[in-house]
């Protein structure tokens, strides 16, 4: 009885681990798509900035795209654990990141910026020492916010859930990304963008930690993509020129 | 020595060891108040229930009370708290502990129900009756006698339950409340080490756990001791 309740758990065990080890002609995007317009669902489809250029960079390696939404905080742990290859998100380059993952050359500049109600007083970054700020958890916001005097910092699990918090008078500011929030703002008529930027960043992509041949593969496909002029193409797609 | 360097790096560095803390004190002060309000509710709601069941009185309040029990146990506990800081207490500045202490304690409240009313349940139809013949009225009968007895029969259940509630609080960041699992997220989200913070944080729910169940079992022997 022993020895056969041995042989179904090492068969067990065997097959887990197959199951874990991605196919190599497939490569995985582990992504968060809740972030317009770099990654959000239209239809049943999962479609974006991030989304296309990682299909460019699956059709330079020769290997298909497999897209896997999970929240924000699971994307990480998935590319260093190995269940996705890529991690394409919108993500920001720290120094205390550097030690835990690698991180592609960048591909797009983005600048993070401050929604506030139509009626706020916060003209400019300095007006918000003092303020209740909020941001998504681990985005670039949450980083610098952190930093200013006397803030009272709410993490929100996604971003339209500050907004919303914006819009019901629970915070006084929120800080995200100019793009998603130029969506946000566009849906709600009580809210505006302070003119003034927060900060300026670079998203880039997130590569397990020993997997250099993939972040060389990464970065070379990167670099041919912006020598062609696909990168711009593919953003400009989405970001309309005036701006 | 990696060891160590991801330690340093994920608690030592920036003082990040403090969204462990504050988020374990955050934890225990929505669990504990949770518990508080749930074991008030409950008791109310099964006493109602256990009422209408034996005599056939409370009608009106057996119907709320039944709606109370369906509506709260039909929907998950993160979508209760999502509605209760976003829709009851839309456009208004509002703490963010009370609201997680409210949804908590109206949710544990409906398990705690129908786990007393079981208790009562349990006891033996005889102990009413000759409470009653001795002269105490029914609410007296009930409170001397009845949940006395049945109290001791839950205590595991309801001990239960209260490790249940302790874990379900990890969903408080949802509302941007920082409790423990949101410390060790914020962590993670700075750091970008996959498991660290969320082992340590599992390790202090763990840790609570057991001297919960410790606390517990202390209890129950105690209560016993009045059996012999």
């Amino acid at each position: 009885m022993k020895k056969v309740l041995c042989l179904a758990a090492s068969v067990l065990m065997m097959v887990s681990l197959v199951a874990c080890t991605s196919k190599t002609d497939e490569l995985v995007m582990a992504t968060n798509a809740e972030f317009p317009p770099y990654e959000y669902h239209q239809g049943d489809k999962i479609v974006g900035i991030d989304v296309e250029i990682c299909q460019a960079i699956a059709d330079e390696m020769g290997r298909k795209l497999v897209i896997e939404d999970m929240g924000f905080d699971s994307i990480i742990t998935s590319v260093y654990t190995g269940k996705a290859d890529l991690g394409v998100a919108g993500l920001t380059i720290t120094e205390d990141r550097l030690k835990n993952i690698n991180f592609s050359t960048p591909y797009a500049k983005a600048t993070q910026v401050i929604i506030v109600s139509e009626d706020s007083d916060i003209k400019s970054p300095d007006d918000l020492v003092g303020k209740t700020i909020g941001v998504q958890t681990g985005t670039t916001g949450d980083v610098y916010a952190a930093d200013i005097e006397k803030v009272k910092l709410e993490r929100y699990n996604k971003g339209f859930e500050a907004v919303q918090a914006l819009t019901q008078g629970k915070i006084d500011a929120v800080i995200i990304d100019n793009e998603p929030a130029k969506v946000y703002v566009s849906q709600n008529d009580e809210l505006k963008i302070v003119d003034e930027a927060f900060t300026e960043e670079e998203y880039a992509i997130a590569v397990a930690k020993e997997n250099d041949e993939l972040l060389n593969e990464v970065n070379s496909a990167i670099a041919k993509l912006k020598e062609s002029g696909k990168l711009d193409e593919i953003v400009n797609k989405y970001i309309s020129a005036d701006n | 020595m990696t060891f160590l360097m991801d330690f340093k790096q994920n608690f030592i560095e920036e003082d990040r060891w403090k969204f462990i803390l504050n988020g374990l004190g955050v934890t225990l002060r929505v669990t504990l108040f949770a518990v508080l309000i749930g074991i008030a509710i409950g008791f109310v709601v099964a006493v109602i229930r256990a009422t209408y069941e034996k005599t056939g009185k409370l009608v009106i309040c057996n119907f709320l009370a039944n709606v109370y029990l369906t509506v709260i146990r039909g929907t998950p506990v993160v979508v209760q708290l999502l509605i209760i800081y976003f829709v009851i207490f839309a456009s208004v500045r509002v703490d963010k502990i009370f609201v997680a202490i409210i949804a908590f304690g109206i949710n544990s409240g409906a398990y705690v129900a129908e786990i007393v009313r079981s208790g009562i349940m349990s006891i033996d139809p005889g102990q009413m009756e000759a409470g009653r013949s001795l002269g105490f009225n029914y609410i007296e009968t009930m409170w001397y006698i009845i949940i006395p007895q049945a109290f001791k029969n839950v205590l595991p259940a309801l001990g239960n339950e209260f490790i249940v509630l302790l874990k379900e609080t990890s969903v408080a960041g949802y509302i941007a409340l920082e409790d423990l699992t949101k410390g060790g997220d914020i962590i993670r989200s700075q750091t970008y080490h996959p498991f660290m913070p969320l082992l340590a944080v599992a390790a202090i729910y763990l840790a609570i756990v057991m001297l919960l169940s410790f606390l517990l079992k202390n209890l129950e022997r105690r209560l016993r001791n009045s059996e012999r």
